[in-house]
């Protein structure tokens, strides 16, 4: 297993230090200087401009250049934020917990609904249940997450008035009282996430199962006498959600981008609203973290991903 | 390359077999019954789009104060916004640009992995691995933020080059695709690789055909079929990238009313104006599900092995 983690880790760094040269590469490449504002600016003499170019390297080779950003991205230096004043890395620290917590619990409902209607389905082929949920995967995932969460907000906030459709993190309760305003304020957003997640997983569940069903060690369980149940859990299930590991994988850098919206439209203070707020407001180096940081999130849970599934599947782990 | 002279006039190879007739296809595709209804809905929409802005001649900046935030009426059958605009006459607009992107970003996408899939399929060196590795480094590319990255970076000089609408077309019908090549090209590479070690390319070889006449002649109109259902649901996603695009506010500019950039503007007005933001999300729920539909059904139509 160490020898399985270190090289996956060897595996997870070039591509790591590919999209770093990606990010690197578009900012690079951008028009626009990020002293422009000064060059206008009458009251600042040309030559203290080109001592502040100097000084910030902007004038260096690029790989000179790349590499300064690199070691300062590692090194956890992300800047100043130009419109709130804060350092950059503060301020994503602040919002990274919600957006995890958010795509987490989006993510744990998505494999709640997918895994066990993906295996009903599977189990009974092109019976009606299999294709009510097929029908349904499609809706949910033609349905744009901020369509979804629109309607959500008209549904449940405006008509019913049963949740609230601000997200705020910090209320002014404690105790259960607290917790109950959290989750009351996390089921839209998590709701509108896992579903449209849902709809995908359960077509990669189905496709798995289905594979894994008409395999001969199935039909020898069966002929052993074992019940269908304990076929269908301990003998196909287990094995059809392996692959299903990596699909997920796959849909990580999508989680994301559902989370940015439903972030903007829920007003949850994450790192998704935070980028588009930067964004809107020109502010540069929370942009470039923010992206970084997304680039780092999506290569660390991919690397979570490969190390699970060497640890289910012993097939492959040493190798 | 040796020999691209033919050893006789007939020995211009047979047509590869296409892997199933034109007929066969349709007759395979009609079974899928949703996939002929949204065949259907999808034809609709785009004649709505299209033809819409000369049955529907309403100015989509006619300012009306008088007329704000309406529900459907017979003068507006869609209602208006907050500045009294029309926003059947916005949607028919807005959606012909929703449309062309979707349909162009698709274009791109698949030339893109097309391209890199068959170099990667055909490269028996070190092209392929590297053509992969980039391909799996840009499937773990975090897409939504890059999107939005690149046009936050590159907007303004776009929009000097081509003037506002095309500029802003250019870049996002480039950064989409440019961002979404990559199930494609893991497509065709497989093809290919199995493909090119079949006899009929063999023969084909034996006879001098060269590498380009067997690429483009020989093992591509074999693996079209999954291109062509891969480039139906890479339309869809477009169109969704889109919407999210102009939905987050940086996609087209507010005077360019797309389904998407509709959406953002009524968000702020659903307790009013609830139809607002119904009409646009339900366009782009219809065109997106029709779309994967008719993606579905071409998948089991296409697919050989399938017997129906």
């Amino acid at each position: 297993m160490g020898a399985y983690l270190l090289r996956r880790l060897l595996i997870a760094i070039p591509s790591l230090i590919g999209i770093s040269l990606i990010l690197f590469t578009v900012l690079a490449l951008a028009p626009g200087d990020p002293f422009g504002e000064l060059a206008t600016n009458p009251n600042v003499p040309p030559e203290v401009r080109e001592a502040l170019r100097a000084k910030f390297g902007l004038d260096d080779p690029i790989l000179v250049r790349y590499l300064h950003w690199l070691t300062a991205m590692l090194q956890g230096d992300w800047g100043f934020s130009f419109a709130s004043r804060v350092d950059v890395d503060d301020l994503i620290l602040q919002r990274l917990p919600t957006t995890l917590f958010v795509v987490g619990s989006s993510q744990v409902l998505a494999l709640v609904i997918a895994v066990p209607v993906g295996i009903l389905a599977a189990i009974r082929p092109y019976s009606l249940f299999d294709q009510v949920a097929n029908t349904l995967a499609f809706v949910g995932f033609s349905l744009p997450t901020f369509f979804t969460g629109l309607l959500f907000i008209l549904l449940f906030s405006l008509t019913l008035d049963w949740l609230p459709f601000v997200y705020q993190a910090d209320i002014a309760a404690t105790g259960w009282r607290w917790a109950w305003e959290h989750v009351r304020q996390a089921i839209m957003p998590v709701c509108v996430l896992g579903f449209f997640q849902a709809a995908s997983y359960t077509r990669y569940v189905r496709a798995s199962v289905l594979d894994v069903a008409r395999l001969d060690y199935v039909t020898t369980a069966r002929a052993k006498g074992l019940s269908d149940g304990t076929v269908t859990i301990r003998h196909i299930a287990r094995n059809a959600l392996i692959p299903v590991v990596t699909l997920v994988a796959l849909q990580i850098p999508a989680v994301f981008g559902g989370a940015i919206v439903t972030e903007q439209i829920f007003r949850i203070p994450g790192i998704g609203s935070l980028l588009i707020n930067a964004m809107l407001a020109n502010d540069t180096p929370v942009v470039m973290a923010v992206t970084f940081v997304f680039a780092c999130l999506v290569v660390l849970f991919n690397l979570v991903a490969d190390l699970l599934y060497g640890w289910l599947d012993p097939r492959i782990s040493y190798r | 390359m040796a020999g691209s002279t033919l050893a006789s006039p007939t020995a211009e190879a047979a047509p590869a077999p296409s892997a199933v007739s034109g007929r066969d296809t349709w007759r395979r595709f009609r079974r899928h019954r949703l996939a002929v209804v949204s065949v259907g809905v999808l034809g609709l929409l785009v004649l709505a789009v299209v033809v819409g802005g000369w049955v529907w001649p309403v100015a989509i900046d006619e300012i009306d104060f008088a007329a704000t935030l309406q529900g459907p009426s017979w003068a507006h059958p869609l209602g208006t916004d907050d500045l009294g605009q029309d926003l059947l006459a916005r949607m028919i607009y807005g959606g012909r640009i929703s449309l062309a992107v979707g349909f162009a970003a698709m274009i791109v996408a698949t030339v893109v992995g097309v391209v890199v899939g068959a170099l990667a399929g055909m490269s028996r060196r070190f092209l392929d691995p590297f053509l992969m590795w980039l391909t799996d480094l840009f499937l773990s590319l975090p897409q939504l933020p890059l999107l939005l990255l690149i046009i936050y970076l590159f907007r303004d000089q776009l929009k000097q080059v081509f003037g506002v609408e095309g500029g802003v077309f250019v870049m996002i019908v480039a950064v989409i695709g440019g961002l979404r090549w990559m199930p494609v090209a893991r497509l065709v590479r497989a093809q290919f690789l199995s493909l090119r070690e079949k006899e009929f390319v063999e023969a084909a070889r034996s006879q001098g055909a060269t590498t380009w006449h067997l690429v483009t002649r020989h093992i591509l109109p074999n693996a079209i079929g999954p291109v062509i259902v891969a480039a139906t649901i890479e339309v869809s996603s477009a169109i969704i990238a889109e919407s999210t695009l102009s939905f987050l506010g940086l996609g087209f500019p507010p005077d360019i009313p797309t389904w998407g950039r509709l959406l953002y503007d009524a968000k702020d007005h659903l307790d009013v104006a609830p139809h607002w933001a119904l009409f646009p999300g339900a366009a782009i729920f219809l065109t997106v599900l029709s779309i994967n539909f008719i993606g579905d059904g071409l998948r089991d139509a296409l697919d050989p092995r399938r017997v129906l």
